[in-house]
């Protein structure tokens, strides 16, 4: 039950970073399909953090690099997606798609790289960080608390208080809605939606550092994240772009998660003998369902997906 | 005045296509580049060559042959992916309706033995079928269809490897050969595998492919129907309002592109050419790649032809690259490179008008100039006398 517990937390942390990086982005008027390559690369950047620290640094400093190296890697790489949808006014569907495969891709080829390079008959696309990852984690009790949930939750907070409470969100927000009318009112709009990409690739990089180092000690690259950025993406529809409700969706969607690891721990669920990828394929087809239970009355930003053009009526 | 050439937009797709393979190959060369620069050039030739490698001419056909048998099932996920486009929707979904394709295929074939025909009308109906869900829930429950999609793509897949666990061989995760088990089910060669130094798996699927694309030209560009999808994509409303059925018009559109990636997996798996891995971790890239054949052709049903062609040529290549150094994934990149850039064309056609446009002004200015300053000059007007 703890172990379900522990599991749920932390997959719920990985969809709420990625699900509020999404929620930044689209508020700001701008799609973001490319979440699951940015948490690929901001995966990446973790991981490389924690194979190139010494061992002997301390647990904060290791905590600390790690969630830079993947929030600054995160934030390079949604560039690429600001740069072609915001001044170059391109399909935002292909360039995430594009952004999806080019992680994966990209990823795969540096660490392959890396490895090779250290040792010519390395040709995996392996991490390892099972020696760094202690640092991450506390035992309460047989509860193993991650300091990542912490981090979530902070963001958790600040996100809201910067959406609702600040200047910078409510213009961010009227860019996603109305974008003629903020800039009538002297919003700079392009401003503002490179400030939403950008902040939801760090948030969707720190995702990816979370999601890999959560129950495993190693990451092969050729896997991507396994779809991560889409569910996020489910939950903040199912969350209606708002970020308390993106948090209760995120709890509901990471126990699914948490299941397909963990069943074996029930005896009843045991008992029932159902084949282990049906557990793999729950979060999927909750959230199918989900979705077509919520979408139809969803309210999602209105100007969102639609280059903004200065020009324009 | 002569119409400016570039000014066509067949001929505007097809520079900003080949600007972006020239511009993805270069940025495929400088990563290469940065991972070990001695053998960078050599080895961005040899992605480039594929085949070519080979010195002798009959293994160059054979494995020309090789890159044919993948590139028609890629052609048909580009055709999915294109013929959904058109009517203003992205079916990513494409991979997974590929996934339930060899799915079905693969096991009417070898747990029921049916013969090729059959299989292939069922992997089409299992992918209209997962296609037709995410109509659905695109048209009545509003659902996007890119978050659909990816969902089902991993819902099919451990579906995928539950099924096909049933018949896989004892000692390995592959699926039992094709060929032994059930010949009946191998695509027939038409005789086309001895034009590739009697390469076995050539046959019926590549002229096969080659017909559908045309097909779905002349579906989407000459008939009623097309131009009915292409109304519901281009403003659905409008096409409500116009008596079209738009509801309808979405799930139909899905349905068939499901039921073109899938067709195309079973082209591709009843060759016999590979076997199923059931403890895959993701489904089969065909899916995705075909995204980046579509936009490189051009969105166009022929230039897609090409364009398929020349991504399992790179595909392909990218296994040839010294191992020591490189790894074969630089294709991937390379593909994924040329899709992001393919964002750009809209912007590069937008340009080129653009330029044409200044020029063509600055034309008529100057001739008018001329005439004027020659009006002038006859009407001896101006001038030092």
């Amino acid at each position: 039950m703890v172990l379900l517990m522990q599991y749920t937390l932390i997959f719920a942390s990985v969809l709420i970073l990625v699900a509020l990086g999404g929620c930044f982005s689209e508020h700001s008027g701008v799609i973001n399909l490319g979440l699951e390559g940015v948490m690929i690369m901001g995966a990446l950047g973790g991981a490389l953090a924690m194979r190139y620290m010494p061992a002997s640094a301390s647990a904060f400093s290791m905590i600390v690099v790690v969630l830079l190296s993947a929030a600054v890697l995160g934030t390079i790489y949604s560039s690429l997606l600001a740069v072609a949808c915001i001044n170059f006014k391109a399909d935002q569907t292909i360039v995430g798609t594009a952004l999806n495969m080019l992680g994966t891709a990209g990823a795969t080829v540096i660490v392959k790289a890396i490895n090779t390079a250290s040792n010519p008959d390395d040709v995996s696309s392996i991490i390892q960080y099972a020696g760094a990852k202690k640092a991450f984690s506390v035992n309460i009790g047989s509860f193993e608390f991650s300091w990542f949930m912490l981090v979530t939750l902070l963001l958790l907070i600040a996100a809201y208080v910067v959406l609702y409470k600040t200047r910078f969100g409510l213009r961010l927000m009227a860019c996603g809605e109305h974008p003629q009318a903020a800039d009538s009112v002297g919003i700079n709009v392009y401003k503002m939606r490179w400030a939403g990409v950008l902040i939801s690739g760090m948030l969707g990089g720190l995702g990816g550092i979370v999601f890999i180092t959560a129950g495993v000690s190693e990451w092969r690259f050729e896997y991507g994240v396994a779809g991560f950025g889409f569910l996020a993406l489910a939950v903040m529809i199912f969350g209606q772009w708002k970020p308390t409700r993106i948090a209760l969706a995120a709890l509901l969607f990471g126990l699914f998660r948490a299941l397909s690891n963990v069943y074996a721990g029930f005896e009843f669920l045991k008992a029932m003998n159902i084949p282990s990828p049906v557990y793999n394929m729950m979060p999927y087809v909750i959230s199918l369902v989900v979705l077509a239970f919520t979408s139809k009355k969803s309210r999602a930003p209105k100007a969102e997906g639609i280059p903004y053009d200065k020009g324009q009526r | 005045m002569k119409k400016n050439i570039l000014k066509n937009s067949g001929v505007q797709s097809l520079l900003a296509s080949l600007a972006c393979v020239v511009l993805g190959m270069f940025i495929g060369y400088i990563v290469l580049l940065f991972i070990n620069p001695d053998g960078a050039g050599e080895a961005i030739a040899t992605v480039m060559k594929n085949f070519l490698t080979y010195s002798r001419a009959d293994t160059q056909a054979k494995y020309l042959g090789n890159t044919l048998v993948k590139t028609a099932p890629l052609l048909m996920c580009a055709l999915a992916i294109l013929f959904a486009y058109k009517v203003g929707l992205f079916n990513i979904g494409a991979a997974g309706q590929y996934c339930a394709g060899a799915a079905l295929s693969l096991y009417a074939a070898l747990a029921w033995g049916w013969s090729w025909l059959p299989c292939m009308l069922l992997a089409m109906a299992g992918g209209a079928l997962l296609g037709t869900v995410s109509g659905l829930l695109k048209s009545y429950c509003n659902v996007n269809e890119v978050i659909s999609g990816i969902m089902l793509n991993w819902i099919v897949l451990y579906l995928t490897n539950m099924l096909l666990t049933n018949v896989k061989e004892v000692a390995s995760p592959y699926t039992v050969v094709l060929a032994d088990t059930n010949p009946r089910a191998l695509l027939p060669s038409l005789g086309l595998g001895a034009l590739f130094n009697d390469n076995k798996y050539v046959g019926l699927a590549l002229p096969l492919s080659v017909v559908i694309a045309v097909l779905v030209w002349v579906v989407l560009e000459k008939t009623r129907f097309g131009y009915e999808l292409r109304a519901t994509g281009n403003n659905k409303n409008a096409a409500k309002y116009c008596g079209m059925a738009e509801k309808r018009n979405i799930i139909l559109t899905l349905a068939i592109s499901g039921a073109l990636a899938a067709l195309g997996a079973s082209m591709f798996y009843l060759t016999g050419y590979e076997q199923w891995q059931c403890t895959a971790s993701s489904v089969p890239g065909m899916g995705f790649s075909g995204i980046a054949a579509a936009f490189l052709g051009g969105l166009h049903p022929i230039g897609t032809i090409l364009a398929s062609f020349f991504i399992q040529h790179i595909t392909a290549g990218g296994a040839y690259v010294d191992k020591t150094m490189y790894c074969a994934q630089i294709s991937d990149l390379i593909a994924a490179v040329i899709i992001y850039l393919c964002g750009f064309v809209l912007f590069m056609k937008y340009a080129m008008n653009r330029a044409i446009d200044r020029r063509e002004e600055r034309a008529i200015h100057k001739a008018k100039e001329r005439s004027a300053a020659q009006a002038d000059a006859s009407d001896e007007k101006g001038g030092d006398r």
